[in-house]
């Protein structure tokens, strides 16, 4: 593709004390290109956007755009030479109307046309194909679409450049879709787009160019056609894969008379999943497999108790229990490591010691308090093990990496020794290095004993490490699968078959 | 010298309160040297610092209260004057109805009001951690009604607690050179203490401030937490309306710790804490509540119209809060650095810096 | 079938306009309680003009401390900063220094003083708006306890002129047992309250900087990146409020005639409860401006039918404590029914560190 350039940024460096984040990067976008900027956390990608928008300001380097140089002081700044940016976390006001979120902080006027602005914001969100109307509160659409308003302004701004800092990791395949419509469309009328994601699929299906970052230095630029998956991996992480193909997993537990670690029948909760039966084995490894929405965090969620229950029963070991909320389940031996780590795994402001014994903590009681000694021996054991890069026990977790986080709220529930742990997404969001270690983790967990439920919402990764998939669609169960030879295929199979008439 | 770096870094928060404190004295000792003479009169220590200790009790126990409930629930209870007031009408109703006043009826009085300060702060504590109601707005209702269910109580008079052992909780034992309200803050200081150090209070307190759907994730319901803290709050209601009561000997409804939580709230944001919960120091709010007293009597030994005391305390808070800013830190900061690097530059030229390569 | 619900109603009332409704009928409701109950005195429409002319300084201020709790923020020194402008107006007016516009200026000026003191620290160095606005309201305390102590009454004929003057309102009244015509009787602050209210309520749904109030109260880091400016908006929330306080103070003035220590004295509780009362949360973002005005009018209402019942006064306070207790529990339920899909606690933003 032979287009011209309307973004060119060279030898970008910046650094933060301790920290070079960039070190004499280069990058090219192009016209009506959709341009992936892959790297693994701490590559430098997030940097390299802020110094763009002018978040941060670079130590060296040069930003072209449009044939021009260009200094951007802030995001608001960036906008109006026609950089637009589409933040993961949602950035748009959620008491205000779509057609004023689309709008807002963009006219001169002391005044607002309301029915100007509603009529024009119809419009766009008809053009766009975005189901949405101009005067319903923000709050009340579904993230996917909130996302597509976030977008739907920038695009509305006359942006030539559109930043998407990964934007599909809290949509479903059809949200995705519709995205990757819009996303089309836009190339179409000839805007760059930048995108960040973690789904290399994603990249595959939608990108024209893929550009690689690792620690802070630029890999290279390549055709997304002319660049296989495990090269692009192997770029990325700047080693051979050949961790990945060494992971062994279990093989199914076929002996039916044990007794199961767990067993629940006709379990279900206020979150609105049908009511469904589930066991797992001493040391076995399974997952719920579907769709974003399928039902599979809120069956877990079911499980831990962390969601009203509302009908079931449920057994341990084979005695009858009666679990009501976390705690319940936390003292029968089960663990639950939630979907969204930064609103319900890891508690911010706290240390990283305080967040590693807190659920241990819990299960002692209120008025048994771990000794400093203790708290310290038990935090520095699980930093050794699970390699977690802290500079000290006493560091606030929120300073921590993404993958450091989750490794911490993953020793948080080690540290309980449970006997039954569920993972739910522990490898989102965070780097390849670190998604290879949790799965090896998983395995080795298994091998002692312990029993897992695994959730991914890559489905090649829920195939490496469980040996039995339970599959689900629109809140419940539509069957399992099996054995050492599942594949992809049958999976998605299952998923999409499994349901009513579901195309 | 790092073990020193890191224990300055940890008690960082402690820098605000310590540094006014220092600047207090500074500032009274200039006015006059004697500032710390502590005399003995009738067997007991009066002097400036015994008057301050003296005169915080109330204040600093209000403070403890404050800190644990803003930590737990992001918010304030602007009520805790107004349940000292209730509690202590009770407190003084038992005692004036239960015949002769012996210690027992005055620790049976002072057990009843407690359990009193508890049922308040159930009432409090019901509204934000069931109904999710604001703290400032829930506490607002008692603000509101509260002085009138102790006039109430009180049967529209304010009645007088002449007795002796009143008089001894109020002011001095004789024997013991302290005022018994110092001493009784030091029990409450201490047994907060142990109970800090004995259970996973803080632990609890802190994760449910910072994300209480995390921290329900991993068996500690938050609502409970924060509903505890109320219940705590209430006590220490209790407590501070009982050392306000004997030692102003006379329960006056309308009076009684009239607007004290303003400068609890003060005293826990004097303190380093932030007002938006979190991780807290009590510590922090104790030394603010003695610094607000300490402020208090610094502006009357100067002599400064007492009219006016209000203004310069006002002013004063100002000062301190934009001096201790993030916005005026992170300025300084760079001055600082910018400093720094000229002077680096200027020693470049030594013959040292070719080490540096 | 108990399928999720997928398709949602497009026209789902706002949360503004869901606890403004809440707010308007249980004002009609209460209201209509007391016409049944009491018709004696509310049946008479001066009663209900009396509300305004006897609070007017109260709804002012509670306009003003609306837009800043709508910016997600707070001002309690309303109540101190009217009561200080009343005695600085009533000592211009009685040294005779000045003339009644002299005295408005004084007031404005006064208010805007605040106001920008406490914008500028609030939002340019981001100090917590609870500290800032406690030491102002006890820098007003303090200067107006510095100024006068003593209660001092303008004598000032053209105020006095001022003070006494009502608008009758010709088609508009009671006959009275000797079956003459009583016309309604309005003063002019109340028509200072209605201008205010219009121009407030336009400023809050039709202007820039209103909107983007909104935008701020719902969550401060979007709107910056949305490229509202924040600080400046923060710090003009500040400013109106300040400078309504000013206005209320002359408007208390300009009803009582005196100025007083205890003026305005705990008009930043009762505005606030207004304002709860009136749906606007002090989380920020959420609240019609109209229902600060409906939020005075129901805890004024209240207070009229605990002294119509005739209740020992000292039970008023509690009563209308249980009250306020009964809305903000009935405010709870509904809203938390209507979050039922997702509810997060969301930190107010005027309480980060």
């Amino acid at each position: 593709m032979q287009s011209e350039i309307i973004l060119r940024m060279e030898g970008i460096s910046k650094s933060f004390p301790g920290v070079k984040a960039l070190q004499n990067v280069d990058f090219v976008l192009r016209k009506g290109e959709i341009h992936a900027l892959m790297g693994e956390n701490g590559a430098g990608k997030s940097t390299l956007i802020k110094v763009l928008t002018g978040v941060y300001e670079k130590d060296a380097g040069q930003i072209i755009l449009d044939g021009r140089n260009v200094v951007c002081r802030s995001p608001q700044e960036a906008l109006s030479m026609g950089i637009g940016t589409v933040f993961q976390e949602i950035a748009l006001c959620p008491n205000l109307t779509v057609a004023e979120n689309m709008f807002i902080g963009r006219s001169q006027n002391s005044f607002v046309r309301w029915k100007e602005m509603n009529a024009k914001a119809a419009q766009l969100l008809d053009s766009l194909g975005i189901p949405a109307s101009p005067t319903q509160e923000l709050s009340s659409c579904s993230i996917a679409v909130q996302q597509m308003v976030s977008i739907a302004r920038a695009i509305d701004m006359d942006c030539k450049i559109l930043i998407l800092d990964e934007p599909t990791s809290s949509l479903d395949e059809d949200e995705v879709k519709k995205l990757f419509a819009l996303m089309r469309e836009l190339k179409a009328r000839g805007v760059g787009i930048i995108f960040i994601t973690h789904f290399l699929d994603q990249v595959y299906e939608i990108s024209d160019t893929i550009t690689v970052l690792r620690n802070g230095e630029l890999i290279g630029e390549y055709q997304t056609a002319a660049l296989s998956q495990i090269e692009l991996i192997s770029k990325m992480m700047g080693k051979a894969l050949s961790d990945v193909s060494e992971m062994k997993k279990q093989e199914p537990q076929t002996s039916s008379d044990s007794v199961p670690v767990f067993e629940a029948t006709g379990l279900s909760s206020a979150a609105g999943v049908r009511p469904f039966d589930f066991r797992i084995e001493k040391g076995e490894v399974n997952g719920f497999a579907g769709l974003l929405g399928s039902g599979r965090s809120e069956s877990v969620r079911a499980i831990f108790a962390a969601d009203k229950v509302t009908s079931g029963e449920v057994k341990i070991n084979g005695k009858k229990v009666k679990l009501k909320t976390p705690l319940d389940a936390m003292k029968n031996g089960i663990g639950y490591l939630p979907e969204d780590r930064k609103h319900e795994g890891i508690v911010g402001e706290l240390s990283v010691r305080d967040n590693i014994i807190l659920a241990l903590q819990v299960m002692k009681g209120f008025f048994r308090p771990l000794s400093r000694k203790q708290a310290e021996e038990f935090a520095n054991e699980y930093i050794e093990k699970l390699g977690i890069k802290t500079p000290s026990i006493n560091t606030p977790i929120d300073s921590l990496s993404g993958g450091n986080q989750q490794k911490v709220v993953l020793a948080r529930w080690l540290l309980t020794h449970p006997m039954y742990l569920i993972l739910d997404e522990p490898t989102r969001g965070i780097d390849v290095g670190t998604k290879v270690e949790i799965q090896k983790l998983v395995l080795r967990l298994a091998e002692d004993g312990v029993s897992l439920t695994f959730i991914s919402s890559e489905i090649d990764e829920m195939i490496r490490v469980c040996s039995r998939l339970i599959v689900m669609k629109d809140r419940e169960i539509v069957g399992e699968l099996s054995g050492m030879n599942v594949t992809e295929q049958d999976a998605m199979h299952m998923i999409a078959q499994g349901g009513k008439g579901h195309v | 010298m790092s073990k020193l770096k890191k224990h300055i870094n940890r008690s960082s928060h402690l820098f605000l309160p310590l540094s006014v404190l220092v600047l207090l004295i500074i500032v009274n000792l200039i006015k006059g040297a004697d500032y710390f003479r502590i005399t003995m009169v009738n067997g007991a220590f009066y002097g400036n610092i015994p008057n301050i200790l003296f005169g915080a009790s109330e204040l600093v126990i209000l403070s403890i209260g404050m800190t644990l409930v803003t930590a737990a629930s992001r918010g304030q209870d602007i009520s805790i004057g107004e349940n000292g007031a209730i509690t202590s009408a009770i407190f003084v109703w038992y005692v004036l109805n239960a015949g002769e006043v012996t210690l027992l009826t005055i620790l049976v009085g002072f057990f009843i009001s407690c359990v009193a300060g508890i049922l308040i702060g159930a009432f409090n504590g019901t509204l934000v951690s069931v109904f999710n109601v604001q703290p400032m707005v829930a506490t607002l209702i008692l603000f509101l009604g509260g002085r009138s269910i102790a006039f109430m109580i009180d049967g529209k008079v304010s009645p007088i607690l002449a007795n002796e052992i009143s008089n001894k909780i109020g002011t001095v034992i004789p024997g013991i050179p302290i005022h018994t309200p110092i001493i009784l803050t030091a029990v409450f200081i201490a047994i907060v203490a142990v109970v800090l150090k004995k259970t996973n209070l803080r632990l609890y307190v802190e994760s449910v401030g910072i994300n209480p759907s995390a921290v329900r994730l991993n068996g500690i319901d938050p609502k409970k937490i924060i509903f505890l803290t109320f219940l705590i709050m209430g006590v220490c209601s209790a407590v501070a309306g009982f050392i306000a009561v004997n030692k102003a000997g006379r329960h006056d409804s309308v009076n009684l710790l009239k607007f004290i939580m303003m400068d609890a709230i003060l005293a826990v944001a004097l303190g380093g804490n932030s007002l938006g919960g979190g991780k807290f120091s009590i510590t922090g709010s104790i030394i603010g509540a003695y610094t607000i007293e300490m402020l208090n009597r610094t502006l009357l030994r100067l002599e400064v119209n007492p009219e006016a005391i209000k203004a310069f305390k006002a002013v004063f808070i100002i000062v301190l809060m934009v001096i201790a800013s993030p916005v005026v830190r992170v300025f300084v900061r760079k001055v600082l650095d910018k400093a720094k690097t000229i002077g680096k530059a200027s020693s470049l030229s030594t013959p040292d810096s070719r080490q540096m390569d | 079938m108990e399928s999720p619900n997928t398709t949602k109603p497009k026209t789902r009332l706002s949360n503004s306009n869901l606890l403004f409704m809440i707010a308007g009928i249980i004002f009609v409701l209460m209201y209509g309680f007391a016409l049944i109950r009491y018709p004696g005195s509310f049946m008479q429409f001066q009663t209900f003009f009396d509300l305004f002319n006897l609070n007017a300084a109260l709804f002012i201020v509670t306009l003003g401390l609306c837009v800043v709790m709508i910016a997600g923020g707070i001002d309690i020194s309303v109540g101190a900063v009217c009561g200080l402008v009343t005695m600085a107006c009533a000592m211009l007016l009685q040294s005779g220094a000045a003339s009644i516009w002299g005295a408005l200026l004084l007031a404005l000026a006064i208010g805007t003083a605040f106001g920008v003191l406490h914008g500028f620290l609030i939002a340019y160095l981001e100090i917590q708006p609870f500290i800032i606005t406690l030491s102002g309201m006890f820098l007003a305390q303090g200067l107006l306890t510095t100024l006068h102590k003593d209660p001092i009454n303008v004598t000032m004929p053209a105020f006095v002129a001022l003070r006494n003057y009502t608008i009758e309102i010709p088609w508009l009244g009671t006959v009275n047992r000797l079956g003459y015509f009583i016309p309604c009787e309005i003063k002019p602050g109340v028509i200072v309250v209605v201008v205010l209210i219009i121009l407030y309520a336009i400023l809050m749904k039709w202007s820039r900087f209103g909107r983007n109030v909104y935008a701020i109260g719902g969550n401060s880091q979007s709107a910056r990146m949305l490229g509202i400016n924040v600080k400046r908006t923060r710090f003009f929330s500040y400013v109106i409020c300040g400078l309504t306080a000013g206005i209320s103070g002359f408007v208390y003035l300009m009803t009582t005639g005196a100025g007083n220590i205890g003026n305005g004295a705990l008009f930043e509780m009762k505005a606030i409860a207004s304002n709860v009362i009136g749906g606007i949360l002090l989380n920020g973002g959420v609240g019609n401006l109209l229902g600060a005005p409906i939020g005075t009018m129901t805890l004024l209402t209240i207070n009229e039918l605990i002294r119509a019942a005739g209740v020992q006064s000292n039970l008023q306070a509690i009563v209308s404590g249980l009250l306020l207790y009964l809305f903000i529990v009935l405010q709870s339920i509904v809203m938390s029914l209507r979050g039922e899909r997702k509810f997060r606690i969301v930190l107010p933003p005027w309480l980060k560190p």
